[in-house]
């Protein structure tokens, strides 16, 4: 499923307009992204939530040729998975 | 502070001009979708964002921490996350 899929869905269930619900999907997930890129957590509860970890500047190696490369320090976003989704994924 | 579902649900109502309960109900509804694809085992990809994956874990062997104690982890479905090049770029 994809983000078109995920606003035609939420349009079916809620009676919106297409327009509507992308706009609101947007909204949704640039709100998660504007959040972490100021270096705040995001926390849904029952579906995930996001902090923004720093990793530390290491030596790795290009898996194909050996060769060494020098990591750079960099910041990813960590993700949680909430405890419902968690249960309810799992078998 | 961290960004909640209550704030996710204020920006939509002030943006879209609906109610609080209005916007209360979508926002549900649509982590309510995003949660039933992926427990019907569907990944779930948003450009920009990332992609919600759905892995199957083989049994492996684990330990407890604080007893020490061996243990088996049985077999399990989780959900993992892979950030998209745009999300790692803004978060840089």
């Amino acid at each position: 499923m994809n983000k078109a899929d995920l606003a035609d869905a939420l349009s079916e269930a809620n009676g919106l307009t297409k327009t509507e619900a992308k706009v609101i999907v947007d909204t949704f997930f640039n709100e998660m992204v504007e959040t972490l890129a100021r270096g705040e957590r995001v926390e849904i509860r029952g579906f995930c939530s996001f902090y923004v970890k720093q990793y530390k500047p290491y030596v790795g190696r290009n898996p194909k040729t050996g060769e060494t490369v020098q990591i750079s320090p960099k910041k990813l976003p960590y993700f949680k998975c909430g405890k419902e989704l968690k249960e309810r994924v799992d078998y | 502070m961290a960004l909640t579902k209550a704030d996710i649900i204020n920006t939509v109502q002030a943006d879209e001009g609906l109610t609080k309960q209005q916007s209360t109900d979508i926002i549900e509804t649509l982590i309510e979708i995003i949660k039933s694809t992926l427990q019907s085992g569907e990944d779930v990809l948003i450009s920009g964002f990332g992609k919600f994956c759905i892995r199957d874990k083989n049994e492996r062997k684990g330990r407890n921490p604080a007893t020490g104690d061996d243990l088996m982890l049985a077999p399990r479905r989780v959900v993992t996350f892979k950030c998209s090049g745009k999300l790692r770029d803004r978060i840089n």
